[in-house]
């Protein structure tokens, strides 16, 4: 299922459709951050906005999904109509304005991934305690679905590339065990190094 | 949908009120009406208090003028410093911490220091630059509705908040709103904060387990926002400011506290505390 774009996109949108149903939203969504281009991109969407939105980006900074991706912190509007700037972000890429939306960071470890963003829900009810909870479970599951996606497109993306990366792949594919292993720690130590 | 969800299963930085209520905690200090002697007739005069966030709009009806604002920028170095801020709010989060703190503690001072928006995009080094800068002003609390999950920051968060509790300043931080691993709120030097689902912004309920400590209004609370607005939110974020700006109104009464003096002040007179329990 991993294999190919169309299995990964799949996963994370079983993922937004379950949750659009879990919380009778209007709409669902997951958004992935670029951090090379500093956006948030639609990776998934469920009911308004589904057939659109897919692949669109907006800056990392935009309105609650902005906050929560940077401050790794949920947030839960129950009358976003007042704040001016969001209605007109959500017009823009839409035609659907919604009154109510929970926004869940996506972490993964110590990285902060993406957002969840759930508009519309409960019926019209606000927002509560427990439902926050089954939010930040679902946002915790989400997160791991998306770090796994995140790194077979990475590694897909070595791998195609045909550089030097491949072919260290390759020569380690048919490495006897002892040197595989005492590659793998070299480069677990490369990436420590890198990532500083 | 959730309504099948034991108060047992919600995680611990939230807490049911009537699960707080079943559980009353025992006061050993003999005050006869706790909240009176804590801030009775207070309002925040004299206190300064900081907003580490996404910056504080001025211009919002609720929160009124505002004594001092920074932000975390890349100086010419390369290295971060803390410049002065024109640029308001990036996001109205901060905006909604102040309105509380407002609220609760008309008359105090408040200052911002914004570490989230524009070109901010991180909770590692800049919210340990702005934390640094905030606890070197020596301001009698500091509001910080943030955390990290990045355990290598933890090191020197510690030892930051160390220096607070040490320095007189109360650092109250929200608990993360969800199940993970995050700093500084953990810490037992600063005043952690997660949320109750109460609309009265003096109730707010001792946790009989930490590391919340403390747990206040956090569920459907209306907040200023953007541009002069208001919105309907919930998060421990906003649980956090209410517990900065009861501690605003304590200090306001009884002067600059030791953490440990204050703590025991706002334990003292929890809604679910009392010397009979």
């Amino acid at each position: 299922m991993l294999a190919d774009e169309n299995g990964r996109r799949a996963l994370l949108q079983g993922i937004v459709e379950l949750t659009r149903a879990v919380f009778a939203a209007k709409a669902c969504s997951i958004m992935s951050h670029d951090a090379a281009a500093h956006e948030l991109v639609f990776e998934a969407v469920a009911g308004e906005g589904a057939g659109t939105l897919v692949g669109r980006r907006i800056p990392a900074t935009t309105g609650l999904a902005g906050w929560s991706l940077a401050s790794e912190e949920p947030i839960a509007i129950s009358d976003v109509g007042s704040d001016p700037r969001f209605a007109r972000e959500v017009a823009e890429q839409t035609d659907f304005v919604p009154t109510r939306m929970s926004v869940h960071p996506l972490l993964y470890g110590e990285r902060s991934l993406g957002v969840l963003s759930v508009l519309d829900q409960c019926a019209g009810q606000p927002v509560g305690l427990a439902d926050m909870n089954v939010l930040a479970r679902i946002a915790t599951h989400a997160g791991a679905v998306l770090a796994i996606v995140q790194a077979v497109r990475e590694a897909e993306s070595v791998l195609a590339d045909g550089g030097e990366l491949a072919s260290i792949e390759r020569v380690l594919a048919s490495a006897p065990a002892p040197q595989r292993e005492a590659a793998l720690a070299l480069l677990a130590a490369l990436e420590r190094l890198l990532s500083e | 949908m959730a309504e099948g969800i034991a108060d047992e299963e919600l995680p611990a930085w939230s807490l049911d009120r009537a699960a707080a209520a079943a559980k009353p905690q025992r006061s050993v200090w003999p005050l006869g009406d706790a909240r009176a002697w804590a801030w009775g007739g207070a309002t925040g005069a004299g206190v300064r208090v900081c907003v580490l966030d996404s910056g504080v709009d001025a211009g919002h009806p609720q929160v009124g003028p505002i004594q001092g604002a920074v932000a975390v920028a890349p100086g010419d170095d390369g290295e971060l410093a803390v410049v002065p801020d024109a640029d308001g709010d990036a996001y109205g989060h901060g905006t909604a911490c102040a309105a509380i703190i407002r609220k609760l503690a008309p008359d105090c001072e408040l200052h911002s220091a914004r570490v989230l928006g524009g070109e901010l995009t991180g909770t590692g080094p800049v919210l340990l630059r702005g934390l640094r800068w905030a606890i070197e002003q020596r301001f009698d609390v500091i509001n910080l509705s943030l955390s990290t999950t990045k355990s290598r920051f933890a090191p020197e968060l510690r030892e930051l908040t160390d220096r607070a509790y040490f320095g007189g300043t109360i650092l109250v931080a929200s608990a993360h709103n969800m199940p993970v691993a995050s700093f500084p709120w953990r810490f037992s030097s600063v005043l952690s904060v997660g949320s109750h689902a109460g609309s009265d912004p003096l109730e707010y309920y001792v946790h009989p387990d930490p590391p919340v400590e403390f747990v206040a209004p956090g569920v459907n609370l209306e907040l200023a926002w953007l541009g002069g607005s208001t919105i309907r939110a919930t998060g421990n974020s906003f649980a956090a400011p209410h517990m900065a700006g009861i501690a605003a109104l304590v200090m306001s009464k009884h002067g600059r506290l030791r953490p440990f003096e204050l703590k025991t002040a706002l334990r003292a007179a929890g809604t679910n505390v009392s010397t009979a329990a």
